[in-house]
């Protein structure tokens, strides 16, 4: 029997019983509605935790002085004073190390042009945007002479140009920490929230030297920025780190954590991971509950329309007709049903996405995957159905009342 | 007459099991039918006329005997088979119609279309279809629903529905039970051209004026036959419609 005409068929008596087609769609649409929804929201947050890992700059291994995978608490990140200028200099001479830069931090409350703004004031070396993959919006970064003559000069984020400098050039002007004139050379470009929801841009960057010695007085630093030459290398520099660092400590119990940008990625991937799992799980639950409602009026079909069935195989339609014909309208039903749930599952995402400010995205292959696996389940819950209706006896089904 | 049996049953039993009783329906009909004859069966209700065409129609198996048709033991077909046979060489008339509802009467009739194993195409389907309602004189009804339509009209749905594939057998169980007497004469007009054409009919019914136009009148009794022998004299139907006219004049019926 032709396709086209068992679709008719299908199409009119799925169209005779709206309402009840519908609601044995409702729970094929509801499973792949909830798993498209989920799987774009956590795919968006994913993206966006990937982004945002991978802005902390590539190739990157943190020094961080303390231990904190002991559990120890000695303070925790960067507390703890351990790493020195001799430590940072000793890492540049590693092999496959590209840039380091030592990092001290400092909230400050910084002035300018009658405007006061308080802020996160870093010393950095001069490779420190190349290391955070950052570029500069306008000026230039300052320089090793820079950091050689503790010069007062600095590079400022977007928020404290918005804060200070509203509709003004920054760059050639004068900020003032601790009441010291620092010169702007230059302005970074805006890099928005970190993963801690921090805004990266309210800073001011300026030569580690200048701030260890004119803004603060320390002899330690917060932590250090490393960049290996690619991610093949990365490993390797992080246990050259790590010994180099035992040895120049001169401790077997590690005072410091290295951890490089490879191993918060593979966090990320394996929370992904999980995630994802879950969503199948309940996709793989929603549908086999959707399949067997769908078996369920299948067979409540059957039964209904044996007198039908009795009357096509009386002038001659084969097993494999009314078999195929059924078929068709349990596909129909999964995968009508399944069409509406993407639809709607997009839909959702993109309302909680617009409204909430988070990011959504639906890959591709969850649509083509909620849209397969739906078709399938018609398939595997309409089999037993149809092939009960295809095995009824001519004479018996017309008889049927 | 020219030829060789198109049916041929051999001591044809069916009994049916109702629980603890036996029915027996059929028990033992042994006839030949060859090709072109236009046979009318009879008996009182209950007299195993339906089970039989059932058999005939190769919708239900006996459960003793043989049956032949073209020379085919029916019993050694499968249900493909036999599916093929109900589409392509018998065209059935039931005595409850059996159309679908809800659906049109031109798809009623197109349905059997549907099921051939050569491909038909849509618009020729729609054409053959037309042409056997036309045939059976319900052109203008053709997209009615079989609610809509009177107990005749259906009837005459089903008549154009068996004559659709173009079958070498029609088997018409009481197809004038729900029509008047002019439908019904011009229902056997139909029969008689289609069996001057070729078409092997077999044909149930209860009154005898409408078995006056067949050429062979088989009577039935408690599933036995009774009576053979051939219709003489016969009737013609339009002779009969000529007749009709007259007196349905004499009353001003029309
Ligand atoms: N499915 C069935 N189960 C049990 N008994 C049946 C069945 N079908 C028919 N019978 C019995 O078989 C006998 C013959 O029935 P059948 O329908 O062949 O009669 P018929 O000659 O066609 O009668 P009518 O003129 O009223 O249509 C009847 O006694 C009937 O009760
Ligand atoms: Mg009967």
């Amino acid at each position: 029997m032709r396709l086209l005409a068992s679709l008719k068929i299908s199409a009119r008596a799925l169209r005779r019983n709206k309402m009840r087609s519908l609601l044995t769609m409702l729970g094929v649409i509801i499973g792949v509605g909830a798993v498209i929804a989920s799987v774009s929201l956590t795919s968006g947050a994913t993206k966006e935790v990937e982004d945002q890992v991978s802005s902390l700059g590539e190739n990157v291994v943190n020094v961080f002085s303390g231990n904190f995978t002991r559990g120890g608490m000695r303070g925790g990140w960067g507390s703890a004073p351990t790493l020195t200028l001799a430590d940072s200099a000793a890492i540049a001479q590693l092999p496959n190390v590209v840039a380091v830069t030592p990092e001290v931090r400092d909230r400050e409350q910084v002035l300018a042009n009658g405007q006061n703004w308080n802020t996160l004031v870093m010393g950095e070396s001069p490779s420190y945007p190349q290391i955070r993959n950052w570029k500069m919006a306008r000026g230039a970064m300052f320089s090793d002479d820079d950091v050689a003559s503790l010069a007062k000069c600095a590079v400022i984020g977007q928020t404290v140009v918005d804060q200070l400098f509203p509709n003004q050039d920054p760059v050639g002007q004068t900020i003032r920490i601790r009441n010291l004139p620092f010169l702007v050379v230059g302005v970074l470009a805006p890099k928005g929230f970190n993963l801690f929801g921090q805004d990266q841009d309210d800073t001011v960057v300026v030569p580690y030297s200048s701030h260890m010695h004119r803004i603060t007085t320390r002899r330690f630093v917060n932590d250090i920025l490393v960049e290996a030459s690619s991610s093949d290398t990365i490993n390797d520099v992080q246990d050259e780190i790590n010994e180099l660092l035992l040895d120049r400590h001169h401790t077997t119990d590690p005072d410091f954590t290295v951890r490089n940008q490879l191993e918060l990625m593979d966090m990320v991937t394996k929370t992904s991971r999980t995630m994802s799992l879950l969503i199948a799980g309940v996709a793989a639950v929603s549908l086999v509950v959707g399949g067997i409602g769908i078996m369920n009026i299948m067979l409540v079909s059957v039964t209904e329309r044996t007198r039908e069935i009795g009357i096509r195989m009386a002038v001659g339609a084969r097993a494999a007709d009314i078999l195929v014909q059924f078929l068709i309208e349990a596909v129909t039903l999964s995968a009508f049903g399944g069409a509406i749930g993407i639809g709607g599952g997009v839909a959702f995402s993109m309302t909680v996405s617009n409204f909430y400010g988070i990011p959504a995205y639906t890959p591709y292959l969850w649509i083509i995957i909620a849209f397969a696996s739906s078709a399938l389940i018609g398939i595997i819950s309409g089999f037993y159905p149809a092939w009960k209706a295809s095995q009824l006896d001519p004479i018996e089904a017309l008889r049927y009342e | 007459m020219n030829s060789k049996p198109v049916i041929q049953l051999r001591d044809l039993c069916k009994t049916y099991h109702s629980g603890e009783v036996e029915v027996h329906a059929v028990r033992g009909v042994s006839l030949d039918i060859l090709k072109g004859e236009f046979v009318a069966i009879m008996g009182s209700s209950g007299s195993g006329k339906s089970t039989m065409m059932n058999m005939i129609g190769a919708l239900d198996r006996p459960t003793g005997g043989q049956y032949l048709l073209d020379g085919v033991d029916v019993a050694t077909l499968n249900r493909d088979a036999l599916a093929k046979v109900r589409n392509e060489k018998i065209g059935f008339v039931f005595q409850g119609f059996n159309l679908l509802s809800r659906t049109t009467a031109l798809e009623n009739v197109e349905m059997p279309m549907l099921y051939n194993s050569g491909r038909i195409r849509a618009q020729e389907r729609h054409a053959q279809a037309s042409k056997a309602l036309n045939l059976v004189g319900l052109g203008s009804r053709s997209g009615h629903h079989p609610n809509q339509l009177s107990g005749g009209q259906q009837q005459r749905v089903a008549i154009a529905r068996a004559l659709v594939n173009q079958p070498t057998i029609l088997l018409a169980d009481e197809p004038t039970g729900n029509l008047d007497t002019q439908t019904s004469i011009e229902i056997m007009g139909v029969f008689q051209t289609l069996n001057d054409q070729g078409i092997t009919i077999v044909m149930v019914t209860h009154e005898l004026d409408v078995a006056r136009f067949t050429k062979r009148m088989i009577v039935l009794r408690d599933g036995r036959v009774v009576t053979d022998e051939p219709v003489q004299p016969r009737s013609q139907a339009d002779v009969e419609l000529g007749k009709l006219k007259v007196a349905q004049e004499a009353v001003q019926l029309h």
